[in-house]
C-alpha cells in the first residue's frame, strides 16, 4: 500500500514538473496574459516603483509619454511639439518661443523617435532627443526636469523621419529628411524632381556639458527618401547608417513608383571623416533661416533665435566618406547590433531580412568592390557586405532591437508579429503575434552597446477590439513581452497616447535619483519673479498692467486688484513661493483667452488677460493644493476705459506687505 | 598624567562636539510626507533636516495658528558661550584641580543642562500654545480647552495627522558621554588619592 502511495505521489510530482517545464506558455500564445505568472510579472505593488522608464512617442499628438515598465502605467505626458493647455506649454509667455519656427509659431507636430543620450555607447540617462516630423525639428528633453528644454529647426529638410538618433558619446544627434526637396527651396515644376531635389542629412553637435545643440553640417545627398538611421558603435563608431527608399526618385504615386527597384540603399556615412573635413574649413556656408529655441531652468523662460547660416557638405567633395550598400525593397529600419558589426536592413517589401557586415563593408571599400555609383557615391557590391539573411522571417519587417545575448527581435507589420532570431546563424528562434500590425519595438538599451534584455515593448498601429470600444477612434496600444527566456511571453497590453512610433527605455536607477523635486526660489532668475509677498506689486505701463504675484498655501498675494481698465493688457507674472515637493499651484482667470498656468514650486510663469467687459472678475487656483484650496482665489476690478479708479492691490484689505 | 585627569580632560573636550553636531531633533511624520519633515536643534541654530523643512513646517503650522519658528532665539547666543566656558573650566580643572572639583564641574554642568532643557520646554510650550486667534483651524481637547500643538520634550507624540518625534542627536550623546566621563574621573580620582 505504501509503495503504491509513493509511486502515485512520484507520478504526480513528475507530471507537475513536466507541465511546468513544457512550453505551455508559448502554446497558449495570445492567452499568455491569462497565465498567472504573466500577471505576477507586470504587477508592481501599490507604492512600489517600476524597474524601467519607457519614453513612448506620441506620434501625431506631438508629445512624449513617460511610462513605467513592466506595469505599463502612465506617469507624465511631456509636451514637446504640441501646445498643452494643461501645462500652459505654448500658451504662457515663457514657452511660446519654444514653438517658434521659420514659418512662425506652430502649435503642433508629429513626434517620432525618442533616443536617450549615451556615453561610451551606453545609456547615460541625461537627455532624451526626439524629432518633429512635419516641420523638421529636433527637441531635447532634460531628464532631471522631464521638460523640453531645447528645440532646433532643421533647414533644407522635410519630413524629418530618419531622426533623432545619437552617436556613441552623444557627439551628434542626426536628422535625416524623408522627403527630398529642392535645394535651395525654389519655385519649380514638381515633375523635374529627378536629379534636382536633394535629401539633407543633418548632424547636430551636442555640447557635452549642457547638451546644447548646434547644427554642425548638412550633407546634401541625392534626392531619395531617407527613412531611418542608426549610429555605428564599437568598431563601427564614427559611421552612421541611413536606409533609403524611392531611389527611383519618383514624385507621384510613390506606393507604386517608389517600389520598382529591386534594391534601394543603406547609406553608410563616415561622419568622423566629414567632421574632420568641416573642421578643416571644408563645406560651404550657405544662407538659410531656422529657429533655435532654448528654455532655461533659471529664467524659467525660453528664447527663440533665428539663425541664418548652415554648413553644406557635398558628398563628392569628401571622397571615401559615403557609400551605398544595396538593400532589398524599400528598407525601413536600419538597426545596428550592440557590437556594431551587423547592420540590419528591413526591406519592408522583401521576403527576407538583410544583414550587412561592417567589417565586410570596410574590406569591400578597401578592395573597391563597387557596382558603379549613384550621383558619384560608390555603390558597394551587394554580396560583398552581406553577412546573411533571415529566411522566411515574416511579412513586412520594420524594426529590430537586440537583447545583448546575441539575439535580435524584429517586428513584422503585415504578419503582425515579433520574431526572435539569432545573430550569426540567422535562424528564427521564436515568433509571437501582436495585436495588431506592429510598428516599432523597444528593448531598454536595445539600440546601445548595453541592452537590458528583459522585456521587449511592441508598439502597434492598429488596436481594433483589444479594449473597451470608444467609437470610431480607439486607443493606440503597446504590448509587453518577457524575453528573459528562450521563448517570448506576452505579458501585458496597455493603451498609449497618440500613436506610439518608437520608445526609449532605461533602467529607472539611471534617471530617478537625478529627478528634480523643486526649483529653488533663490535660483529663480525670471525677469518678473518675486521672492516674497513683500515684493508683490502692480505696475502700469500705458495700457499694459504687470501684476507681480506670489502663490503659497493657500493664497495669492495680492488677491484683490483694482484700477484695471477695459482694453488693458494684463500680465499675470506668478511665482510659486513653495519649496516643498509636489506642491504646484495653478491659476486661471475668467474669460482669459489662454490656458491656465500650472506652476511648480520656485517657478514663475506668465499669462496675459485682455479684459473686454467691465465688472469684478475672479481668478483661482486650479490645482487642489491644500485643505484651503477652495479659498485660494482673488478678484480683479475692471473699470471702463479712462476711469479714475486708482491702481491698487491688497491682501486681507492691506497693501501687500505680509511675510 | 593621572588617569582621572585624562578622563576629566577628554570628557570635557567631548562637549566641543556640540559645536559641530546637532543637540536635538524634532521629526514630523504624516502620510503625505513620506520623507518626514525635520528640524535639527544645534546650540546656536535651528537647521533643516532636509532642505526647506523648517519653511514647510511653518507652512503646515500656520493652519492651526502657530507662530513661525524664528530664525534665531537669544539662547543661541548664550548656549555657545556657556559651553565654551564650561570646556575651558573643565580642562583647567582637569590639569590643575582637585578631584573634588571634577564632581563640582559635573554638578554645575548637570544644573546648566537641566536649565537648558527647562528653557527649551518653555520655548516649546509657548510655540505650541501661543496660537493666532484668527487661526484657520481651531481644535479643542475633550475637556473643552484649546488644543495645543507642543511637540514632546522627549519621546513620540501624536498631534492630529502628525506623529512628532523628539530625540537627542549626536551632539547630545557627545555631551552625555563627556559628562559621564567627568563623573567617572571623580571616582577614579578619589581612588587614586586613597592609594
Amino acid at each position: 500500500m505504501k509503495t503504491i502511495f509513493k509511486s502515485l505521489f512520484a507520478i504526480t510530482v513528475l507530471s507537475m514538473v513536466l507541465s511546468s517545464c513544457g512550453n505551455g506558455g508559448s502554446k497558449k500564445g495570445s492567452q499568455g496574459a491569462l497565465s498567472s505568472s504573466a500577471a505576477e510579472k507586470v504587477y508592481v505593488a501599490p507604492g512600489e516603483h517600476d524597474e524601467f522608464y519607457a519614453f513612448i512617442s506620441g506620434g501625431f499628438s506631438g508629445q512624449l509619454a513617460v511610462y513605467g515598465l513592466p506595469s505599463g502605467r502612465l506617469f507624465k505626458v511631456i509636451p514637446v511639439f504640441s501646445v498643452d493647455a494643461e501645462k500652459a506649454y505654448g500658451f504662457n509667455e515663457e514657452t511660446k518661443p519654444m514653438l517658434n519656427t521659420s514659418h512662425g509659431f506652430i502649435p503642433w507636430d508629429d513626434s517620432h523617435h525618442p533616443d536617450i543620450s549615451q556615453t561610451a555607447g551606453e545609456l547615460d540617462g541625461r537627455y532624451l532627443f526626439i524629432n518633429g516630423n512635419n516641420t523638421p525639428r529636433i527637441a531635447k528633453i532634460d531628464l532631471t526636469t522631464f521638460e523640453t528644454t531645447e528645440i532646433i529647426e532643421i533647414p533644407n529638410s522635410a519630413g524629418n523621419h530618419s531622426s533623432s538618433f545619437v552617436t556613441e558619446n552623444t557627439e551628434y544627434v542626426v536628422a535625416g529628411t524623408r522627403f527630398s526637396v529642392p535645394y535651395p527651396q525654389k519655385d519649380m515644376p514638381i515633375d523635374e524632381y529627378k536629379g534636382n531635389f536633394k535629401g539633407a542629412l543633418t548632424f547636430i553637435k551636442v555640447d557635452p556639458k549642457d547638451g546644447g545643440m548646434d547644427i554642425k553640417f548638412q550633407i546634401m545627398m541625392p534626392g531619395f527618401n531617407y527613412d531611418l538611421s542608426h549610429p555605428g558603435r564599437g568598431a563601427s563608431h564614427g559611421w552612421f547608417f541611413f536606409t533609403t527608399y524611392n531611389t527611383e526618385e519618383a514624385n507621384s504615386l510613390l506606393e507604386v513608383n517608389a517600389s520598382q527597384n529591386d534594391k534601394d540603399f543603406i547609406a553608410a556615412i563616415n561622419w568622423k571623416k566629414i567632421e574632420e573635413y568641416v573642421n578643416n574649413g571644408g563645406g560651404t556656408k550657405a544662407p538659410t533661416n531656422y529657429a533655435h529655441n532654448v528654455y532655461s531652468d533659471e529664467t524659467h523662460s525660453a528664447t527663440s533665435t533665428m539663425k541664418n547660416e548652415v554648413v553644406i557638405v557635398n558628398p563628392s567633395d569628401v571622397p571615401g566618406a559615403i557609400y551605398f550598400m544595396p538593400t532589398p525593397k524599400s528598407p525601413h529600419g536600419c538597426d545596428v547590433d550592440p557590437s556594431g558589426e551587423y547592420i540590419v536592413g528591413s526591406g519592408k517589401l522583401a521576403a527576407e531580412l538583410t544583414i550587412h557586415s561592417f567589417s565586410k563593408m570596410v574590406k569591400a571599400i578597401e578592395e573597391k568592390k563597387f557596382d558603379g555609383d549613384a550621383y558619384g557615391i560608390p555603390i558597394i557590391q551587394y554580396e560583398a557586405t552581406l553577412a546573411g539573411t533571415v529566411k522566411q522571417p515574416g511579412l513586412g519587417p520594420l524594426h529590430t532591437e537586440f537583447d545583448g545575448e546575441g539575439n535580435a527581435y524584429t517586428t513584422f507589420f503585415i504578419s503582425s508579429e515579433v520574431v526572435k532570431w539569432k545573430l550569426g546563424t540567422w535562424e528564427v528562434i521564436d515568433r509571437k503575434p501582436t495585436y495588431y500590425s506592429v510598428g516599432h519595438l523597444m528593448i531598454p538599451g536595445g539600440n546601445s552597446r548595453k541592452p537590458f534584455g528583459k522585456y521587449v515593448l511592441a508598439m502597434n498601429k492598429i488596436t481594433k477590439d483589444r479594449y473597451l470600444a470608444t467609437g470610431p477612434e480607439v486607443t493606440q496600444s503597446a504590448q509587453l513581452y518577457d524575453i528573459s527566456g528562450e521563448k517570448m511571453e506576452l505579458l501585458l497590453d496597455f493603451p498609449t497616447i497618440g500613436e506610439p512610433h518608437y520608445a526609449a527605455g532605461c533602467p529607472a536607477s539611471l534617471i530617478e535619483a537625478n529627478s528634480k523635486k523643486i526649483y529653488k526660489l533663490e535660483e529663480n532668475k525670471h525677469e518678473f519673479a518675486i521672492k516674497s509677498e513683500a515684493e508683490a506689486k502692480v505696475v502700469r505701463k500705458g495700457n499694459e498692467v504687470h501684476i507681480y504675484m506670489t502663490m503659497i498655501r493657500s493664497h495669492f498675494a495680492p488677491d484683490n486688484i483694482e484700477g484695471v481698465q477695459v482694453g488693458d493688457k494684463v500680465y499675470f507674472h506668478v511665482t510659486n513661493l513653495e519649496q516643498d515637493y509636489d506642491v504646484p499651484h495653478g491659476i486661471a482667470m475668467i474669460g482669459a483667452n489662454t490656458s491656465e498656468l500650472l506652476i511648480m514650486p520656485g517657478q514663475t510663469e506668465t499669462f496675459v488677460w485682455e479684459p473686454k467687459q467691465v465688472g469684478v472678475w475672479p481668478f483661482y487656483c486650479t490645482d487642489f493644493c491644500s485643505a484651503l484650496h477652495q479659498e485660494m482665489q482673488g478678484y480683479v476690478r475692471v473699470s471702463p476705459k479712462g476711469s479714475n479708479v486708482p491702481l491698487s492691490f491688497t491682501l486681507d484689505g492691506d497693501a501687500v506687505d505680509a511675510e | 598624567m593621572k588617569k582621572s585627569r585624562i578622563l576629566m580632560i577628554i570628557g570635557t573636550l567631548l562637549l566641543l562636539g556640540l559645536f559641530v553636531f546637532p543637540l536635538w531633533n524634532i521629526t514630523l511624520e504624516a502620510p503625505q510626507y513620506p520623507i518626514p519633515l525635520g528640524m535639527d536643534i544645534h546650540i546656536n541654530k535651528f537647521a533643516d533636516t532636509h532642505e526647506f523643512d523648517i519653511k514647510n513646517i511653518n507652512l503646515m503650522n500656520h493652519y492651526v495658528g502657530m507662530q513661525y519658528i524664528p530664525d534665531t532665539i537669544p539662547e543661541f547666543k548664550i548656549f555657545p558661550i556657556v559651553i565654551a566656558i564650561m570646556v575651558v573650566l573643565g580642562v583647567v580643572i582637569g590639569l590643575k584641580g582637585n578631584y573634588k572639583l571634577f564632581l563640582a564641574w559635573f554638578v554645575l554642568m548637570t544644573i546648566l543642562g537641566t536649565a537648558g532643557m527647562y528653557d527649551f520646554y518653555m520655548w516649546e510650550y509657548n510655540y505650541g500654545h501661543n496660537l493666532d486667534p484668527k487661526a484657520i483651524m481651531n481644535f479643542k481637547n475633550p475637556d473643552g480647552s484649546v488644543m495645543g500643538f507642543q511637540p514632546p520634550l522627549f519621546g513620540t507624540k501624536y498631534i492630529l495627522n502628525f506623529t512628532a518625534h523628539s530625540y537627542p542627536k549626536i551632539g547630545a550623546y557627545f555631551m552625555f558621554v563627556g559628562m559621564l566621563m567627568t563623573l567617572v574621573a571623580f571616582f577614579v580620582g578619589k581612588n587614586e588619592t586613597k592609594a
